[in-house]
Order: structure tokens, then C-alpha cells, then sequence
């Protein structure tokens, strides 16, 4: 049976028909859930796409953390559910708790659109457990707020329980210990920059977005979390 | 009791403040050369209605942790008058 997975469709997203595409590409079904919702629909994985939910007003992904959809998307996180937030989603799972640490603006206050490499660090997390650790993936980042912080003792916990993700392999935007991508102790909640439904073929210029797109769906198709 | 809450919200020290580092490049080619330290927060006035002054700090602290401020990269500070 395929994947189910469910897109999170806030005012201001616009990011969701491209995972969309890329998922049902792959042959999983994927379904737009919005923001209003109060249930995922039972879907096996969830993700939280980019772009500038609810204005970004106040600070991206604040006011998005209080959508009612985010209880269900919470407690799917708390049951082992895979949950992925890609950019704008990255940044509304740090604002709801469920990622530690903060997206700050670039060091530059540059606005980056780009494609950039990014070495896969770890692959206990739902979104590299079918990668090969250190592999190097070009992919897309388009953001403004993507220089990511925490406290000191949050980096040293990232670090010591191998819950860096996906590193730049050249730091685009200030971003400490040059993290493009963290994930929750059980692995199971992934946060991004990078957009790998933006290099899920090859006319996009990268399909190299793939491997982590299908490891999400092998996570999906599995149910629950991946051995720690 | 209405009360009038104003919060300031400010970047935590050692959080990049990207706005206030180009300012900051920005004042002294006007010729202030004087200045430095600039931080750029924000500001949030709010009318609360509460029976004093002590409750209506307590339920904007609140607001401040749940919602106005990211404890992770800012402070806030509050301040409520009549």
C-alpha cells in the first residue's frame, strides 16, 4: 500500500503543490490538509511545506503554531508519526516546540535564493534513513530567516545524540555549526532549509532531493520511528 | 481596570541583529560617528482589562512567553500604565 502523506495548507504557504507533485511522483498519495482541520485525515506522515504562513507576521511560524491543525500534527510527532517541515515549516515546528532552537535572519539580511550542497550528517531521521551518511546533495534554499541558533547546551545535545541532519557544505547564511537540517531525539521530527521537492527531478536541475523524499515515504510506509 | 501594556521586545545579547548592524553602517555615513550599540526590537502597545495593575503584568508575562516574544533569541520587557 502507498504512503499517505499529509501537505499542511496554511494562509501563506506556497510550497504545497510542489510536494505535492513530488510525493505522488514517487508514487505515494499525498493530501492537502488545511490549516483549520482539527485531524490529519489518518495520514501515515506529515509535512509542514514552506513559505510565509500566516504573513510570517510577528516572527515566522509564530502565529501558524496556534492553527488548530498543529494539536493533530503535535500529537502524530508524539505518537512516532514522521514529521517533516521544510523552510517556513522548519521554522513554525522550532516556534511549536517540537524542533528546539530558533531561525534568525541571515547573517547577511540577505534574501537567498540558491542552490546549494549539503552533506548528509546523520541518517537515524526520518527524512535520511534510506541516504548514505556524508553523501553530498545539491539542492534548493530560498529563505530570509534560515540562520539557525540555539543555546549552547541545545548544540552540545544536537551534536552528542547525532541529531544534526543535513549540514551546508558551504554556509550560506550564518547558521550555526552550519545546520541546514536538525531532528528530535526519536528522529522522527525533521526540520529543513533546503527544499528537496524543488530537486525531485531531473528537468528541476537536481533530483538529488529524492533520496530524502523517499526516505520519508519508506518511514511513512513503515509507520513509526526508526530504531534510535 | 484598563490598563495601557507596552512591550519591548529586543534580541537576546549575542543574537545577530541583522537590522540594527546596517544601521548601525548606515548612521555614521550620515556623519554620526558617535553611535554605536544600535539594536532594533520591537514595540507592542497593547489596553488590557484586569482587576490591577498585578494582574494585568502577570497575563501580558504571559502573553509575552506564549506568543509576543521567542524566548530563544529575544527579551522582553513590560511596562503598564493607568
Amino acid at each position: 500500500m502507498s504512503a499517505r502523506i499529509a501537505i499542511v495548507l496554511f494562509p501563506g504557504s506556497n510550497c504545497e503543490l510542489d510536494v505535492a507533485r513530488s510525493i505522488e511522483h514517487l508514487g505515494a498519495t499525498a493530501e492537502i490538509v488545511f490549516h483549520t482541520e482539527t485531524d490529519l485525515h489518518g495520514a501515515d506522515a506529515v509535512v509542514i511545506p514552506g513559505g510565509f504562513a500566516h504573513g510570517d507576521y510577528l516572527r515566522t511560524g509564530a502565529i501558524a503554531r496556534f492553527s488548530p491543525v498543529m494539536e493533530a500534527v503535535a500529537a502524530h510527532a508524539r505518537a512516532g508519526g514522521p514529521v517533516v517541515g521544510i523552510c517556513n515549516g522548519f521554522q513554525i515546528l522550532t516556534e511549536a516546540g517540537l524542533l528546539p532552537g530558533a531561525l534568525q535572519k541571515n547573517a547577511d539580511l540577505r534574501f537567498l535564493c540558491d542552490t546549494v550542497e549539503v552533506r548528509v550528517v546523520s541518517t537515524r531521521s526520518v527524512l535520511t534513513g534510506s541516504a548514505e551518511r556524508d553523501a553530498l546533495l545539491r539542492i534548493p534554499i530560498n529563505h530570509f530567516e534560515g540562520n539557525y541558533t540555539c543555546d549552547p547546551a541545545t548544540l552540545e545535545r544536537l551534536q552528542a545524540h547525532d541529531r544534526v541532519v543535513l549540514r551546508y557544505v558551504e554556509n550560506p547564511n550564518g547558521s550555526l555549526d552550519d545546520i541546514a537540517g536538525i531532528c528530535n531525539e526519536a528522529g522522527n521530527v525533521v526540520g529543513l532549509m533546503p527544499h528537496p521537492e524543488r530537486a525531485s527531478e531531473a528537468i528541476l536541475g537536481s533530483a538529488d532531493g529524492v533520496v530524502l523524499l523517499r526516505s520519508l515515504l519508506d518511514a511513512a510506509t513503515r509507520g513509526v520511528r526508526l530504531p534510535g | 481596570m484598563k490598563f495601557e501594556a507596552r512591550v519591548e521586545v529586543t534580541h537576546l545579547p549575542g543574537v545577530l541583529d541583522p537590522q540594527g548592524a546596517t544601521v548601525a553602517r548606515a548612521l555614521p555615513a550620515l556623519g554620526y560617528r558617535n553611535v554605536s550599540e544600535i539594536r532594533i526590537g520591537k514595540s507592542i502597545r497593547l489596553i488590557i482589562d484586569a482587576t490591577d495593575e498585578a494582574a494585568a503584568r502577570a497575563q501580558v508575562e504571559e502573553m509575552c512567553e506564549r506568543l509576543l516574544a521567542n524566548p530563544v533569541i529575544e527579551a522582553y520587557e513590560i511596562e503598564i500604565g493607568g
